[in-house]
């Protein structure tokens, strides 16, 4: 039986690893991922034969554990609005980080059965105890961690500060935890144990609090290479090599993911982690000048009606006002009309990167009319009219000029190079960030003020009427 | 069972680092949320991991949290499966190309 337990696991580690691979491309991404489900559901079957499995008792819990937490997450996972998707990721990586952390105490709980006086070290070998401490405060941190980012992003926890000089928190925190980490591997007692897996729950806490709803996706993302890691530590805790493969693709790749999203919004992962976004204002940013012009949603459709090349940004408002259906109808109407239209989609439009190409592919945009930040950037000039729909900071050209602005140096599209520049917008306020617009005040810039869907919804039918 | 330790598991550490590294190189952005739910995904392998947890667990402490883990871990995978999917099904190319 352990032969084919084995033989189980080495498969789900190839079709993991596969699936990742297919899921590079819009082509095949969807095989990759039932790929990897295959691989998922022949390791899950398989280690109910698992040989170290003892006692129906366990084998019982086993199953209704699975059927509890799966039923949650299959009713949840389902219901899901896409504009929801960044923090549901949030949510099943946290749970993902706290099991990995629950393996951990588990192992290290067991530890602590041999005779007075050994040391969980001792019992359970110097390389096991520390990764399972190591993949325990990991995955705690994960835990709590993501559940703070899921809330945050939720907007049921508004606050961004938990006390004063939260830094020193952190540190003391941390201080704290290492310390009971190197208690608990001395001694074979069960409290350092427990008071070492509260420390590591709080420090996630205290880690997240402080930072920006902006910069909450490079943290899921990090949160969740953190969880393969700490999962990866725990297959080597449990001499289980799936475990360590597959949590250590994960942890890799979801490294290198969080540093292509950091740079994407010209954020060091360090400036995110240790510092709050727009908490303390840029001292040398400059008053914007000029005034708003407006103009209303039938004079917008004409101009859009008999351009020639129109390029549209989206953002997360859009989304936020599901007007994206809507739009796509327009779109439809303007291409009968031989316009050439494209979507430009900047790296962190929406809440994280490629968020606002799974929104548009749910209103039915094919994905060869969406282009990267860099494939269109050149072509701004020359375009007659671009529309902007609930972006804001990812087209203000202060992060190209304004050296004060606390988006300086972050790569924008530069939509102020086209002839005319529509901005529909809720109201005068500034962005997500908090940061002025200088766009909106520009000679070639014209403001569509209203509710998204109810300005598309007129674009349509003037454009109709072409 | 395969015998996992020392310089053996640094290896396969090592491989598994690269592969992971290798495989996402050439991701586009529009994959990239998908990615990382399909990424979250697969380390929902954990519950696999949390059951041979809960299989030998002993005391009721470690039956609870055991118990918990691989409620967790079983959350962890079916959602991410879920979402994953839900986002891919979605992309799809202009029709006048596909006839």
């Amino acid at each position: 039986m352990g032969l084919l337990v084995q033989l189980s696991y080495f498969l789900a580690a190839v079709l993991f690893i596969l699936g990742l691979k297919a899921m590079s491309s819009p082509v095949t991404a969807r095989k990759g991922v039932m790929w990897a489900g295959v691989g998922m559901v022949l390791a899950v079957v398989a280690t109910l034969f698992h040989p170290y499995i003892e006692g129906v008792t366990n084998l019982v819990l086993i199953a209704v554990a699975i059927a509890i937490g799966g039923a949650f997450a299959w009713y949840t996972a389902k219901r899901v609005q896409m504009t929801e998707m960044p923090q549901m990721v949030a949510v099943y990586n946290g749970l993902g980080g706290g099991a990995a952390a629950g393996i951990a105490a588990v192992s290290l709980l067991k530890g602590t059965h041999g005779e007075d006086g050994t040391s969980v070290a001792a019992a359970l070998g110097g390389d096991v105890a520390t990764l399972a401490l190591l993949g325990g405060v990991i995955g705690s941190v994960a835990f709590s961690g993501s559940m703070v980012a899921w809330a945050k992003l939720d907007e049921r926890l508004k606050r961004s500060t938990l006390v004063e000089n939260h830094q020193y928190w952190n540190i003391g925190l941390a201080a704290l935890t290492a310390l009971l980490a190197i208690w608990a591997f001395n001694t074979g007692f069960g409290l350092p144990i427990l008071l070492f897996f509260a420390a590591a729950l709080a420090l996630g806490v205290f880690i997240t609090v402080p930072i920006g709803g902006a910069d909450m996706p490079v943290v899921i993302s990090l949160f969740n290479a953190l969880t393969g890691l700490a999962v990866g530590f725990k297959g080597y805790v449990l001499g289980n090599l799936a475990l360590v493969i597959a949590g250590t693709v994960v942890g890799a790749s979801g490294m290198l993911l969080t540093f292509l999203m950091a740079k994407a919004m010209n954020r060091s992962l360090a400036n995110i982690l240790f510092s709050g976004f727009g908490a303390a204002p840029a001292a040398g940013e400059s008053e914007a000048e000029g005034e708003m012009k407006e103009v209303g949603p039938e004079d917008a459709a004409y101009m859009m009606g008999y351009a020639d090349r129109v390029i549209v940004v989206p953002g997360y408002g859009l989304a936020v006002a599901q007007a994206q259906h809507k739009l796509w109808e327009m779109i439809e109407l303007l291409q009968r009309l031989d316009v050439d239209v494209k979507f430009a989609i900047h790296p962190v439009a929406g809440r994280m990167p490629g968020h606002m190409n799974v929104l548009l592919a749910e209103a039915g945009v094919p994905y060869d009319l969406i282009y990267d930040m860099e494939e269109i950037n050149e072509e701004f000039e020359g375009t007659d009219v671009v529309l902007i729909i609930g972006a804001n900071d990812v087209v203000n050209p202060a992060a190209r000029e304004d050296e004060g602005s606390p988006i300086y140096g972050m790569p924008i599209l530069n939509v102020d190079y086209a002839e005319n520049v529509l901005v529909v917008k809720r109201g005068r306020g500034a962005g997500f960030s908090g940061v002025e617009n200088k766009l909106f005040f520009r000679d070639n810039t014209r403001m569509v003020f209203g509710d998204a869907q109810k300005v598309v919804a007129e674009m349509v039918q003037t454009v109709k009427g072409i | 069972m395969i015998e996992v330790s020392g310089f053996v598991a640094l290896y396969v550490f090592m491989l598994a680092a690269v592969a992971g590294y290798e495989v996402i190189t050439r991701v586009p952005v529009i994959l990239h949320t998908p990615l990382m739910s399909g990424s979250n995904f697969i380390h929902g392998i954990v519950v696999v991991g949390a059951m041979v947890s809960l299989g030998v667990a002993e005391t009721p402490l470690e039956q609870l949290i055991g118990f918990v883990a691989v409620l967790l871990g079983a959350a962890n995978a079916v959602g991410g499966y879920v979402v994953t999917e839900r986002m891919l099904e979605m992309f799809k190319r202009s029709k006048k190309e596909d006839g």
